[in-house]
């Protein structure tokens, strides 16, 4: 075992001699050890949070056809810093008759439920926080902490605007929830487990998203629904509500919220990787091929999961800055009676074909999933738009007929 | 005392803490706040049990759902955001009374049944505790029953809840 | 894996005989479906416990913790529609004051 193929076993090993090279107890040791790890993936996360608000500025510049900053340091670089100076230097105000103790709580909290998700991200096959074998539901777990942290900073900041704000965002979250768990539970379904690891690994031959492309989606929508991007950034419609939960916080506490709604994006592209796009891996049989075995070297594997996850990143800012905001009824109303039908549908034709195709040989199999999906998404389509031509039909006979001259 | 055994103290004082701020707390919402403190205490005892599906979906189900009910329907059903006035009844002694006796009737059991105090059982090598439990709770052998029952007495609920709780066209 | 069963048990009964005081002592009635979800939540430790301390092959203490979510879930959506349903016609929460049946 060197440093180049298992660093932090290696590092982790060092450690101990070091530790109990100094007389310290073995339980203390595993303690100091674990703590560092979970401070240097935190630290990890944090310092790329930075880099994404610079990644996140100079995107959305490029989509409006702008610059994006440019004046500190090369390429604006150094920008992020100087938001964050920008940040902690203003007044940090507390509004009257606020709830102090849960306003306080609640930026913290949202903060958390974001970086929590960092244990279960698998950055490499031997560079992860841990494997759990019900880490899909731990992901659903984590958004739960998210959504009380925005009901409770809606709440405690005795402002109308942010309380609807509020009222708005968990009815969102809690909606898109519902078809999010189902169709996590198509890569559990194909992988034949819910640990991210044998997820990844169950996709080392053919990617979920060609086997599901469909559930990729709808994963996509609701995740995007879930972080409250744009088209669903109720959150943030300030023109019609302010700002949304966040009116009153000012200072770092809003930089908290700001700064895990940017890593939040990030871990979710990081999540469509994991689970649609090989993770760390997905080669297609590529590493075992002679001359190629460097692919499975645990830095290359994490530079191939953080682009993919930034890909991911990349793919939820551009539909962030080009879509228009969608009606809070309208957005209900297009997840209960559309997405949630749709995802169960997908659920169930998923796993009885994957139970009948398994036993074909793997491109027979990849084919029929393929097709299953394709079938769904021709025929909910063709559904749409007899509905639709049956409505504007309707609208047609009602409205007044245009003058023929 | 094992680290485990501080574990476990620390958790059991975060979950009756929270609990008993829960029952004594004014602010309806700080008690439903409070509540998932203690239910998200519960789900560190699910993973100290190495039950760790038990604990994610406490989590999932508790906090992300039921907390989250909880804390709309208290901004739901009131005037003015503060609670004001006297949130117990007057007789809350005897509620106190009985609940103390409740508890020393219980401890005085759990002392007394004889393998009270046994150490856990090994787990069986390579079992997987959450495919087991999906196993047992689809195979007809074991409980498919109660759970096809439970889960029809969710839909119920579910149709029943959006029926009591929908502004009828006839108010 | 040092502690012993009665730990667990001692630490159920006591929620639940806070959940119990919660549940009688309470004028709001959300307040007592509050004391409810720590009654349940108190079942579900000992089932855990169980399952973990008796026979964790069996998987009896789980699969019946995952039928009390299940219940407890239902049973918080159709008591907190049947309270707001109560606060639209009466506009009030307090247990006491909802008394129309009482004579």
């Amino acid at each position: 075992m060197t440093f180049w193929n298992d660093p932090i076993n290696f590092i982790a090993n060092w450690l101990t001699g070091l530790l109990t090279g100094w007389g310290v107890p073995d339980l203390w040791a595993t303690i100091i050890e674990y703590a560092l790890g979970i401070t240097a993936l935190i630290v990890f996360a944090m310092v790329l949070d930075i880099l994404l608000v610079w990644v996140e500025r100079k995107v959305v510049a490029r989509f409006q056809d702008r610059l994006g900053p440019n004046r500190i340091g090369p390429f604006g670089l150094i920008q992020p810093f100087a938001d964050i100076i920008k940040l902690v230097i203003k007044e940090d105000i507390t509004p009257a008759n606020a709830d102090k103790v849960v306003y306080n709580i609640a930026p913290v909290l949202a903060a958390t439920s974001v970086i929590s998700l960092w244990a279960i991200l698998p950055l490499s096959s031997r560079i992860f926080g841990v494997d759990m074998n019900v880490a899909l539901l731990y992901l659903v777990a984590a958004g739960a902490l998210g959504t009380l942290a925005i009901i409770m900073a809606g709440w405690s900041s005795n402002n109308k605007y942010a309380l609807i704000g509020a009222f708005r965002m968990v009815a969102n979250m809690v909606s898109y929830e519902i078809p999010m768990v189902i169709i996590l539970l198509i890569p559990t379904i194909l992988a034949d487990t819910m640990s991210v690891q044998g997820i990844t690994q169950a996709q080392s031959g053919i990617w979920f998203a060609i086997l599901s492309p469909l559930g990729f989606i709808i994963f996509f929508i609701s995740a995007i629904a879930e972080l409250g991007r744009s088209p669903f950034d109720l959150i943030e419609a300030e023109s019609e509500l302010t700002a949304g939960f966040n009116v009153e916080y000012s200072g770092m506490k809003f930089g908290w919220f700001f700064a895990s709604e940017l890593l939040h994006a990030f871990t979710f592209g990081g999540f469509m990787a994991v689970l649609f796009f090989g993770g760390y891996g997905g080669f297609f049989g590529l590493e075992k091929v002679a001359g190629f075995g460097w692919l499975t070297n645990p830095f290359v594997e994490s530079a191939v999961f953080l682009a993919k996850a930034m890909f991911g990143y990349w793919a939820i800012m551009w539909v962030k800055y080009s879509m228009p905001r969608v009606r809070i009824d309208h957005m209900l109303a297009f997840n209960w009676k559309f997405l949630v039908p749709l995802s169960l549908a997908l659920l169930v034709t998923t796993a009885i074909l994957h139970k009948l195709l398994i036993v074909l040989p793997t491109w027979q199999y990849a084919v029929g999933m393929f097709a299953s999906n394709v079938v769904i998404i021709t025929g909910t389509i063709e559904i749409l738009r007899a509905h639709g031509r049956k409505q504007r039909k309707a609208e047609e006979k009602l409205s007044p007929q245009p003058v023929k001259n | 005392m094992t680290a485990e055994q501080i574990l476990f103290l620390l958790t059991g004082a975060l979950i009756l803490g929270s609990a008993l701020m829960v029952v004594a707390t004014r602010k309806l919402l700080h008690a439903a706040l409070w509540l998932v403190a203690a239910l998200f205490g519960v789900a560190i005892l699910y993973a100290i049990l190495q039950a760790s599906f038990l604990a994610v979906v406490q989590v999932v189900v508790y906090i992300g759902a039921i907390a989250i009910l909880f804390i709309f329907a208290v901004m739901l059903t009131r005037r003015e955001m503060r609670d004001q006035g006297q949130q117990t009844r007057t007789n809350w002694w005897i509620a106190a009374l009985l609940g103390l006796l409740i508890l020393a009737g219980l401890v005085f059991l759990i002392l007394a049944v004889p393998g009270a105090d046994r150490l856990p059982a090994a787990l069986p090598e390579g079992l997987d505790t959450v495919r087991a439990l999906g196993n047992a709770l689809v195979s007809p052998e074991a409980y498919v029953l109660p759970f096809e029952v439970a889960s029809v007495l969710l839909l119920a609920a579910l149709v029943g809840a959006v029926y009591i709780a929908s502004v009828g066209k006839k108010d | 894996m040092s502690i012993p069963l009665s730990w667990y048990l001692i630490l159920a009964a006591a929620l639940f005989a806070i959940g119990l005081f919660g549940v009688l002592s309470r004028r709001n009635a959300i307040a007592i479906l509050l004391g409810v979800e720590l009654m349940l939540n108190a079942v579900n430790i000992n089932l855990a416990a169980f399952w973990r301390y008796l026979d964790p092959a069996q998987m009896a203490g789980q699969a019946f913790a995952v039928i009390v979510f299940a219940v407890a879930a239902a049973e918080v959506a159709v008591g907190l529609a049947l309270i707001i349903s109560v606060y639209r016609r009466r506009k009030t929460v307090v247990a006491d004051e909802i008394d129309l049946m009482k004579w």
